[in-house]
């Protein structure tokens, strides 16, 4: 039941908040706080109560630490079924955490229609929880789906109109339409794989743990396994962004507000590699391992093409979409390389590239109320005008390019660890990836923040509220960097299970003759 | 005739007895409050009339009519449509100059133009069915006479309209010469014995010209043309009635044909059949993006609409009926609520129905609830989540999949991504702030207060619809096909 209120509260809160904006703009702001810190409470309770060597992939006790399952359309074998392991509980927490962090970064910025901002900010809070609790294909895609529409309007509605840019609706819809779009390439893949289930089974379901077993009995024809994971892997790799589809990434990250970015970059990217983990390798395990070279290689793009156009970005929050691209990249070659270490560095990845894409995007913001400009070359010389802020700026940067002793540094050093055995060559061109990392970040400290002052007025610096955020999130930071055992050991058992389902794809499928759905 | 019978046939009888007693009420005095109560408590006795034939089902009626669960289903979802279009009319004509009251008696009788269709199982009541049902739009349509457009789109519904009825009733001649059968089930016997040569010849021209007059009839491409411009002319809640109740009559009594003359046995058909959604959906989606005008832009989405239900249409067996029956409701939950918010919005009539995007810029401003009911609207109708039309166009695609209809899903992909733009485009139309408009609420006047009463009950249908649709889904999988 508790897992239900992980989903609920936030729609709850939302829906207070819109109905609580008639009494005053703090109202809103006030509950949605206390809405998304219950949430991170409640997360980091499981976190402490739970036993976290369970999990459904474990092949010895296939057991979810906690789940919740009831009828929902039985005419279709739908259930609401959500159930709980550690890779979801490390994400739900992050969830948590960008949450606070997003709603304590539009304290100021948002200033119309508060309660209806803070209505789509927590509902697409509780999407994204929702899909990292679904169990029920029905349901992970309704989630899916769910999450896009709030987001639509955050940054339709409070986005930016950059001049020279194509305007923040174009944005907005340009996102939905890839997202959806691929999302119904995915629903087809899941109805397909139902159908497939109900024509050799005789019961049609939805269920995970169903499906899951059945295709591990290896009674899916290859040809058909193939299609399926194409289904998967073009909605996930859009949402990721791999790098052919990732175009909409730069335009919405620059017209949404800071807050829309935070959830953007923070944990809405996440989703699709943890739809990967989730579904798409433990279903389709050899047509995974037939696409990993593939699939590694796209990474690898995506690590040098986000690389080199960061380079040449004005705009400071194009240029923080861009490094997505390219740590997305890392992310996508340590999970289909598949080794249990580089899988573990794949969740350390995306839990410190939240946080710290997170933070970048806050002191943007940060940056652009005091500026009224993201453009790059219009700062120059804030170092001299501002005490705090660029020397947080300095840490982050750090963080980003993967300085050893931050969070970001494990993940990437165990990706690539974890990557070298599987495809050394790979792995050594991704290395670059550290090297430009390098070079982007410390050239965007040079162009924003040192050099010649364009003006002599001191600026104001942070107060109270972003000091707390920003210090809180380097302490995170650090703590990842220097001590990163107790994610890793949460997160062990179910890397660990993927890892096993997915090194049977290099076996020879059972030779069983099926057709397609 | 037997009592049962009697009781089955109690939807028409009580549709028939209302177009009689609101004729005879406008004879005696006009009173627009009256007459539409009149009409409204009659539509009523027929969806009680409904419950009761439910229980005494199936009743074969004469050769001509079946009284099924199937028939109730879909005769409810008619009479429920002329319920809301009476009520939204109400709201509406109270600022028309002319007489008012003539709205409901055409309604009415095209209502029992519908039930009769849904409930035919012989050519003769298939077309008296669509004849009652087509001929008093016309005068609908026209209603507004002062209004070129509205004439205008009433004159080309005539022509058009006439042209497909003909088309049907020279096919129905030409099967008939073959098969000497004008019962659905006698055709489909008759039909299956026929193996080839001249007469193989000349049922597919029947067959293909009842399809060019069914094609008109559910406006699917390329039999389209008319839907933007009658859709624009039309009164508002006239154009609700059109795009939902005419429609899903004729809908209903196709399947019921394909079902009992076996015509899914017929591949050519099918194939015919599947290019019709393919081009529906194709055309209905692309040139919907260039419409300004709300009423245009709907008539383009049924007609996308229209494409993605026959791809659970034909996909055959008990699950497509079901698919298609869930289509239906969550379709006409939607386009009511649609067209409804364009009906409030212009009402009461004030010379011309504020269909342009531009009039509902801003209208979040103005008017919020009734831009929470168009936001649901344009999400359902885009076939998002928590939404009726997405657990509609979920069963469409699961009725594809189980029977591999893989181009005409990837057609209801490609169209669902395009139709989301013009969707959203009209959706946040309402929320971008205009220069002008002071941000103030302007609650709904009470003339119109029915109607919005009625509005958000739409609007929490295509919730629940979407939220929880397990009994909506029992309850049509009751009424089932054979």
């Amino acid at each position: 039941m508790i897992l239900v209120w992980l989903m609920a509260i936030p729609f709850l809160g939302g829906f207070l908040c819109w109905q609580g904006e008639r009494f005053g703009r703090g109202f809103p702001r006030w509950v949605g706080m206390i809405t998304m810190t219950a949430v991170l409470g409640l997360s980091i309770w499981l976190w402490v109560v739970g036993d976290y060597s369970q999990t459904l992939l474990n092949p010895a006790n296939p057991k979810w630490v906690a789940e919740f399952r009831a009828d929902w359309i039985p005419r279709l074998g739908i259930s609401f079924h959500l159930a709980l392991d550690g890779l979801s509980l490390v994400l739900i927490a992050l969830t948590g955490l960008i949450g606070v962090l997003a709603i304590a970064c539009s304290w100021n910025e948002v200033q119309r229609n508060v309660g209806f901002f803070h209505l789509n900010l927590l509902w697409n809070l509780a999407g994204v929880i929702g899909v990292f609790l679904a169990m029920d294909l029905f349901l992970f895609f309704f989630f899916w789906e769910m999450m896009l529409v709030p987001m639509y309007f955050l940054i339709a509605l409070w986005g930016h109109n950059i001049p020279g840019g194509k305007g923040r609706v174009f944005a907005a819809t340009k996102f939905f339409i890839f997202t959806q779009a691929s999302g119904l390439l995915m629903l087809l893949a899941i109805l397909a794989l139902v159908f497939a289930h109900y024509n050799a089974t005789g019961t049609i379901t939805f269920g995970y743990p169903e499906l899951l077993e059945w295709t591990r009995s290896g009674a899916m024809s290859a040809q058909l396994e193939w299609w399926l994971m194409v289904g998967f892997f073009v909605a996930f790799a859009v949402k990721m962004p791999v790098v052919p589809l990732h175009s909409w990434l730069p335009d919405a990250h620059s017209q949404a507000p800071t807050a829309g970015s935070v959830d953007l970059a923070g944990i809405l990217l996440k989703t699709a590699a943890y739809g990967i983990l989730r579904f798409a390798l433990p279903f389709f395990p050899h047509a995974s391992q037939e696409i990993a070279p593939f699939a590694m290689w796209l990474g690898v793009a995506g690590i040098i093409y986000g690389a080199v156009l960061s380079l040449s970005q004005h705009d400071v929050k194009r240029f923080v979409a861009y490094t997505s691209v390219s740590h997305m990249g890392f992310i996508l070659v340590g999970i289909y390389s598949g080794t249990e270490q580089a899988l573990q560095g794949v969740v350390m990845q995306m839990l410190a590239h939240g946080i710290s894409a997170g933070a970048l995007f806050i002191l943007c913001g940060e940056v652009y109320e005091r500026l009224h400009t993201r453009d790059m070359r219009e700062m120059g010389g804030l170092w001299s005008r501002l005490p705090f802020l660029p020397p947080i700026a300095m840490f982050f940067s750090a963080a980003a390019l993967g300085l050893p002793g931050m969070g970001n540094f494990i993940g990437e050093f165990l990706i690539l660890v974890g990557s070298f055995p599987v495809n050394p060559v790979i792995t050594i061109v991704s290395t670059s990836g550290l090297i430009l990392a390098a070079v982007y970040s410390l050239m965007m400290m040079q162009r924003a923040f040192f050099g010649a002052p364009k003006s002599e007025e001191k600026l104001r610096d942070l107060n109270l509220r972003e000091m707390t955020t920003m210090l809180s999130l380097m302490a995170l930071i650090l703590f990842m960097g220097l001590y990163p055992q107790p994610i890793l050991d949460v997160t062990k058992a179910t890397m660990a299970g993927v890892q096993v389902i997915y090194a049977t794809g290099l076996q020879a499928p059972a030779a069983v003759a099926g057709v397609l759905p | 005739m037997t009592r049962n019978q009697l009781l089955a046939l109690l939807p028409i009888l009580f549709s028939s007895a209302t177009v009689v007693w609101v004729m005879t009420a406008i004879a005696i005095k006009r009173h627009h409050w009256w007459n539409a109560t009149f009409s409204v408590v009659g539509l009523n006795l027929a969806l009680l009339g409904c419950v009761v034939a439910y229980f005494v089902s199936p009743q074969i009626v004469t050769p001509l009519l079946i009284v099924d669960s199937y028939a109730c289903l879909y005769m409810a979802m008619v009479l429920a449509t002329g319920l809301a279009t009476a009520t939204l009319s109400h709201a509406y004509m109270e600022g028309y100059e002319g007489h008012k009251e003539e709205v409901y008696l055409l309604l009415n009788l095209s209502v029992l133009g519908g039930l009769v269709l849904v409930c035919a199982r012989h050519f003769a009541s298939f077309f008296i069915g669509l004849e009652l049902l087509s001929v008093p739009l016309y005068g609908l349509i026209g209603y507004l006479v002062k209004e070129r457009r509205s004439l205008e789109a009433s004159m080309k519904y005539l022509v058009l309209s006439a042209a497909a009825s003909a088309f049907i009733l020279f096919g129905m001649a030409l099967i008939y010469s073959q098969t000497g059968a004008l019962g659905f089930a006698e055709i489909g016997v008759a039909v299956a014995a026929i193996t080839g040569g001249a007469p193989y010849t000349v049922m597919v021209m029947g067959g293909a010209m009842i399809l060019v007059g069914i094609g008109f009839k559910l406006s699917l491409a390329p039999f389209h043309l008319w839907t933007p411009d009658v859709y624009e002319g039309a009164p508002a809640p006239v154009a609700a009635y059109l795009a939902t109740a005419s429609k899903v009559a004729v809908m209903a009594v196709l399947l019921r044909f394909f079902v009992e003359a076996k015509a899914y046995n017929y591949d050519l058909l099918l194939d015919v059949l599947s290019a019709l959604a393919i081009l529906s959906i194709v055309i209905g989606n692309l040139l919907a993006l260039l419409q300004d005008n709300v009423k245009r832009l709907l008539a383009y989405s049924s007609i996308a609409h229209f494409g993605y239900l026959l791809v659970a249409f034909i996909s055959a067996g008990q699950f497509a009926t079901e698919a298609v029956g869930v289509y239906l409701l969550t379709y006409i939950v939607t386009t009511l609520a649609a067209f409804g918010v364009v009906t409030l919005v212009s009402s009461p009539y004030k010379g011309h129905d504020a269909d342009v995007l531009w009039d509902y810029r801003s209208l979040f401003w103005r008017r919020p609830y009734l831009t929470a009911i168009m936001t649901t609207c344009m999400l359902s109708l885009a076939g998002i989540p928590m939404t009726a039309g997405f657990i509609g166009k979920f069963y469409a695609i699961t009725a594809g999949v189980e029977k591999r209809e893989w181009l005409l899903l990837a057609a209801v992909v490609f169209g669902s991504a395009v139709g989301l733009y013009y969707y959203l485009r009209a959706m946040v139309q309402m929320y971008l702030r205009a220069p002008w408009v002071r941000k103030y609420s302007a609650p709904l006047d009470w003339a119109q207060g029915t109607g919005g009463a009625m509005m958000v009950a739409l609007m929490l249908l295509m919730i629940v619809l979407g939220i929880y649709p397990q009994p909506f889904i029992s309850a049509i999988q009751a009424a089932g096909l054979q």
